[in-house]
């Protein structure tokens, strides 16, 4: 039972999240870390400041490591939506 | 070789080698017994509890001595909350216990129990307010925190925690295995666990000590050894071992944890000076005086251990590319910091001030190869 931040699957018959638009999607699934995360910040320059990126990724690494990168490069964490298929769809916001 | 995984296992302390091969001449025999040669071995044994018990501030009718420091956690957990069956059936815990801990909840968690986790701030710190309050409801039956964590060096505010618990009349299993031996044990536990390994003695030494006038009932079928609370024959020559190790850190520790934390500090400066993107993890202060922990931007921490390992460099990763699970380390994820490029240094006892030089001095070069590998300018 280790501690894992992951909020619980989400029961069957739930309508899927709907997951808000974004400026650019990053598809990074099947990819482990760092790849996620060297994809985003190659891209993060390719939106105008204020707008959203959303990477999808599916290795457990992410989810963390995202909100991190944007921590510590000050980027906003938008949010993280759990995708129908597993992994998510994380939203960073450009800053400057 | 430059050892820098001290927190994993500390090499044998020459105290401890040298006690370790005279008890094992003279103390082979059965403490249980009675005649000559085993009365001699339950001297030892004996000698070695009071010694043990007086370091750690326990009395020697507290403590036993299990097989590991595993094992000694899990006696402590499972013990406690045996103890407390009829006054509840919850555990709280911190989320970035050791797994042994969090295991332990496991199977509790399975026997109809439930766990509550507590979770930290950044630098790996447990939300003590909410642990306060936890401990405060209804039902709790044990509480478990750790003194030290064992991948960020974050020291826990336990003497705080067990105030709480004891106001609230719950029993606190601390575990020690990280601190044992390098710094005092924080008062106001219940039930303590340790791991001789990782202060310099043998492995297969454990430490379990239960408080006077703490309910604790072992999980195990009843035997006789070791005040009944831990199963098995006693490896008596490596518990006299672990005492002469004990002994020697606790004379050496002043000095020694000085010359160690001034190098930690080094590293946590120097890094982030020579290195672009890192994240040094873990309170600056508040922490054990021999672990770093950092983690670099666009690496992945298997590569980088490689490299390491290659040029000369023992370290271990909370990466989870280098566990395996596949999965990040529970502490890293829980705290929110970057989990991979993740590089754990933990200082040995007497290590050269020139090993830190020397790694100071490969590791940018090597992050740069690493990245350059992933396609990172």
């Amino acid at each position: 039972m280790i501690w894992r931040k992951k909020s619980p699957e989400p029961p069957a018959e739930a309508p899927a999240p709907v997951v808000p638009s974004a400026a650019l999607t990053i598809d990074a699934l099947g990819r482990k870390c760092p790849i996620p995360i060297i994809m985003l910040a190659e891209r993060v320059g390719e939106v105008p400041v204020g707008a959203v990126i959303s990477v999808l990724a599916d290795d457990p690494a992410a989810f963390t490591d995202i909100p991190a990168w944007c921590r510590l490069k000050s980027h906003q964490h938008v949010e993280s939506y759990e995708l129908p298929r597993g992994g998510w769809a994380i939203h960073v916001r450009r800053q400057y | 070789m430059a050892y820098l995984d001290a927190a994993s296992t500390e090499p044998l302390h020459p105290a401890a080698r040298e006690a370790l091969l005279a008890a094992l001449d003279v103390g082979w025999a059965d403490p249980a017994r009675l005649y000559g040669s085993a009365r001699r071995a339950r001297l030892l044994l004996d000698q070695a509890r009071a010694e043990i018990a007086e370091v750690l501030g326990a009395r020697p009718d507290e403590l036993s001595f299990t097989t590991s420091g595993t094992q000694a956690v899990h006696l402590g957990v499972l013990g406690a909350l045996q103890g407390r069956r009829r006054a509840g059936r919850h555990l709280v815990v911190s989320a970035v216990e050791h797994s042994s801990v969090l295991h332990a909840a496991g199977v509790h968690e399975g026997a109809g129990g439930s766990v509550q986790t507590i979770g930290v701030a950044l630098s790996g710190r447990v939300d003590l307010p909410s642990f306060a309050e936890a401990v405060a409801a209804e039902g709790v039956a044990v509480a478990a925190l750790q003194t030290a964590n064992h991948e960020v060096g974050t020291l826990q505010p336990v003497a705080e925690a067990a105030e709480a618990c004891r106001a609230a009349g719950v029993p606190l299993v601390v575990d020690a295995a990280q601190s044992a031996g390098r710094l005092p044990i924080p008062p106001g536990w219940s039930v303590l666990a340790a791991s001789a390994h990782k202060w310099g003695g043998p492995a297969g030494v454990g430490v379990l000590a239960v408080r006077k006038g703490t309910r604790w009932r072992s999980p195990y079928p009843e035997d006789e050894r070791e005040l009944r609370r831990v199963p098995g024959y006693e490896n008596v020559p490596a518990v006299v071992a672990a005492a002469a190790a004990l002994r020697a850190r606790a004379a050496e520790s002043a000095a020694e944890n000085a010359r160690l934390s001034a190098l930690v500090d080094r590293i946590r400066a120097e890094v982030p000076r020579v290195v672009p993107d890192v994240e040094v993890i873990g309170d600056p202060v508040d922490r054990l005086p021999h672990l770093v922990t950092f983690s670099c931007l666009y690496v992945d921490g298997e590569a980088l251990l490689t490299e390491l390992d290659k040029a000369g460099f023992a370290v271990s990763s909370g990466s989870s590319c280098t566990a395996s699970t596949l999965r990040p380390s529970h502490v890293l994820e829980a705290m929110g910091v970057l989990t991979h490029g993740n590089v754990r240094v933990s200082l040995p006892r007497g290590i050269p001030e020139d090993d830190v030089d020397r790694f100071l001095m490969v590791l940018p070069d090597i992050v740069r190869r690493v990245r350059q590998r992933l396609g990172v300018q």
